[in-house]
């Protein structure tokens, strides 16, 4: 993963409540074994209509993305957090997140900043004609106007942003510590083993090697 | 001194924590990984190419559900149909052959124990109290109902159980919902996670763990408390926990992946320590009174906008919040209601029984029992029964419950998602309306353009007959 530190320019200045996943990215585009490519289906919905956000060429390819409370809730589709990065969207600003939709976002690159009602509404009015800036390293978003919200992130996910780590590499350094746990579980709870001292288990296609 | 008092959440979450980090976030082990094929060829094609092995295999379970036809898949002579659509069909071809590179348990599309997989992992035993449960999809809390602690993941996610079987993760906060009181006439479990939904809204639990407690959530069986468990995602929860008791340990024993002989002796022991302890602490805590339940239903395109069906569409203006009252307009013109008009008037032309959240033999016993000595109403287009497994289809037909729906003007289908989340062949075309006992009534989930109401299977049977949103008790009453 890219090391984020800032997002600054456009914002699409949207502010809609409760988008769920299935407006971020419809079901019909999951059926791709691809995490590219999926800007084509994102928002389809919402770009039916006449005069939205996303075609206004004033918006067109924003790194910030504006939204009402509870935004990414629904399905766990990771597809979502793919469809805004491939739009180009490193950056989403909301009253609050569903959790999975927040996790997903982090896994790929977009922070989501979370900031109250009035900060967010503040930040509509003046993306609609001016850019805004979120930084990592000070945690503001801020404005050409003198305008600086601060924001939280969870210290983990900011320094894996900041650094661009990779979390699958980090945790298999903890191989030892794995192992060591997973010693302990089969001697005192034997039963975690899938069908414990039942040898008619079935055990479908491929198997276990 | 004596220890303080813990949540069932907490018990679990101790007992899974590989390390603790100093920001607080933990390392959590995971006992048991469902995977289907929509959201799992990126996570094993990054393995592909990072060169990793699947860590556990052995503790992974892998099944086809979202993408499958619901049209027979075996020809007469039990060779598998192909797949008409060339991309589900390279997901599903891709499934089975990552299960296999990989060496993971796999039931195929043909399987006779293939489902939706979160009615299959409970029904194979898969899912045990205690256990830590993931899968890429956001109903695997679910699970919960049997005191797993299980939610659903992205993609990353679960690349990143696959590679380690462990998430990184910070504790939740805990909700107690207790619900208490004796279910009226014709009220389900459906109705009271509705009613919960609708009392707390679709972002309440957002953060939170649920526990469900209470009269009203023990006196209901296995079956109704996967349905309430299973909608907690739709309250903003991530997981939705429900303490196991003797009848999850009935329920369970002699279930083929259920540990048997002395190893169940030990886990039954475990599991009984599992329940919160007197005094425990919640974050939060919200009463719900069961006997003030009626059978309800949504009207609009969120899973908060519940009513009773004896009520009306609600009108815009009467929400204090201006956010809500615009979401309202928004949602009732894509719904294509008018505010004031009775939920009993309101027509329907299509009716889904299947899903996750209510697709197990006590669904479609209670929605068959509506049906019978009934004919589908004549403006009905589709009624589709779609059994959560094979298992449950097999147990429907043995009970003659095939038979009853055929008879009445239903379709009687092959397992999996189907018209829940419209990626296979099964959508509610753009404009018509559904009575529908899935879990989500998003702007297009059935279809673009489809308009869903939310009910449980009597209240979804009842609508099949009448052609419109009905109460079931109406029609139950002289039976
Ligand atoms: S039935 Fe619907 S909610 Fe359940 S797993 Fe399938 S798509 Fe998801």
């Amino acid at each position: 993963m890219k090391p984020v530190r800032q997002v600054a320019g456009t914002a699409y200045p949207w502010g809609a409540k409760n988008v769920d996943t299935d407006v971020i990215i419809p079901a019909h585009w999951l059926k791709t074994v691809l995490r590219s490519g999926l800007a084509k289906g994102a928002f389809e919905t919402v770009r039916a209509e006449p005069g939205n956000v996303f075609d206004d060429p004033r918006y067109a390819g924003s790194p910030i993305l504006i939204a009402g409370e509870n935004f990414g809730c629904g399905s766990s589709r990771e597809h979502a957090a793919w469809a805004l990065a491939d739009m180009g969207v490193a950056a989403v600003i909301a009253p609050s997140f569903s959790d999975i939709f927040s996790s997903n976002a982090f896994k790929n690159g977009i922070v989501p900043v979370v900031l109250p009602q009035e900060a967010v509404d503040r930040l509509i009015e003046v993306a609609e004609s001016n850019e805004i800036t979120v930084d990592l390293e000070t945690m503001t978003v801020t404005t050409p106007f003198q305008d600086r919200f601060t924001f939280d992130l969870d210290p983990f996910r900011r320094q894996c942003l900041l650094e661009g780590l990779d979390e699958v590499g980090l945790t298999l350094s903890k191989d030892t510590a794995i192992s060591k746990y997973e010693s302990g579980v089969a001697s005192a709870r034997p039963w975690i083993k899938v069908g414990a001292g039942n040898e008619s288990t079935f055990v479908h296609g491929a198997g276990r090697t | 001194m004596a220890s303080k008092p813990l949540t069932l959440y907490e018990k679990i979450w101790a007992d899974h924590v590989v390390e603790r980090r100093d920001d607080g976030t933990c390392l959590i082990y995971i006992d048991r990984h469902l995977v289907h094929e929509v959201t799992s060829p990126q996570a094993f094609e990054a393995l592909r190419v990072a060169g990793r092995p699947v860590r556990r295999p052995d503790l992974t379970l892998a099944v086809p559900d979202h993408n499958v036809p619901t049209t027979p898949r075996v020809d007469a002579a039990g060779r598998a149909l192909p797949i008409a659509d060339p991309q589900s069909a390279e997901q599903l071809q891709a499934l089975r052959q990552n299960t296999s590179d990989f060496g993971i348990d796999y039931i195929d599309a043909i399987a006779p124990e293939q489902g939706i997989v979160h009615v299959v992992g409970p029904e194979q035993g898969f899912t045990l109290p205690g256990t830590t449960l993931v899968c890429g999809d956001s109903h695997t809390a679910a699970h919960g109902a049997l005191g797993a602690l299980a939610f659903g993941i992205g993609t990353s996610e679960v690349e990143h159980v696959l590679a380690t079987q462990t998430l990184l993760l910070s504790q939740s906060k805990t909700m107690e919902v207790r619900v208490e009181g004796s279910l009226g006439f014709a009220v389900t479990p459906k109705d009271v996670i509705l009613a919960i939904i609708g009392r707390i809204g679709a972002s309440g639990g957002t953060g939170y763990v649920i526990e469900y407690t209470g009269d009203t959530i023990c006196d209901m069986s296995i079956e109704g408390r996967l349905t309430v468990a299973n909608m907690s995602i739709e309250g903003g929860a991530r997981a939705g926990l429900i303490a196991p008791d003797d009848k999850t340990f009935a329920y369970l024993k002699g279930r083929p992946m259920a540990p048997a002989g002395e190893a169940w002796e030990r886990a039954l022991a475990y599991w009984r320590t599992l329940p919160s302890d007197p005094g425990a602490q919640y974050d939060r805590s919200v009463r719900i009174d069961a006997s003030a339940i009626a059978p309800s239903l949504t009207w609009g395109t969120s899973p908060e906008d519940v009513v009773a069906i004896t009520d009306r569409v609600p009108d815009p203006d009467s929400f204090a919040d201006p956010s809500k009252r615009k979401a309202a307009r928004k949602s009732l013109d894509y719904m294509g209601l008018t505010p004031g008009m009775a939920m009993q008037d309101i027509p329907v032309e299509h009716v889904f029984i299947g899903s996750c959240t209510n697709s197990r033999i006590e669904d479609l016993r209670a929605a068959a029992a509506v049906v019978k000595g009934r004919k589908v109403a004549d403006r009905i287009r589709q009624a589709l029964i779609v059994p959560g497994s094979g298992l449950v289809k097999r147990q429907a037909e043995a009970e003659g419950l095939d038979r009853i729906f055929i008879e009445a003007g239903f379709e009687w289908r092959e397992p999996g998602c189907s018209m829940c989340l419209a990626m296979n062949p099964d959508k509610v075309p753009a404009g018509e309306r559904c009575a529908s006992t899935s879990n989500r009534n998003f702007v297009g989930r059935q279809g673009p353009g489809a308009r869903t109401h939310l009910v449980s299977p009597a209240m979804a049977a009842a609508a099949a007959v009448t052609g419109r949103l009905a109460d079931v008790r109406d029609l139950m009453a002289g039976n």
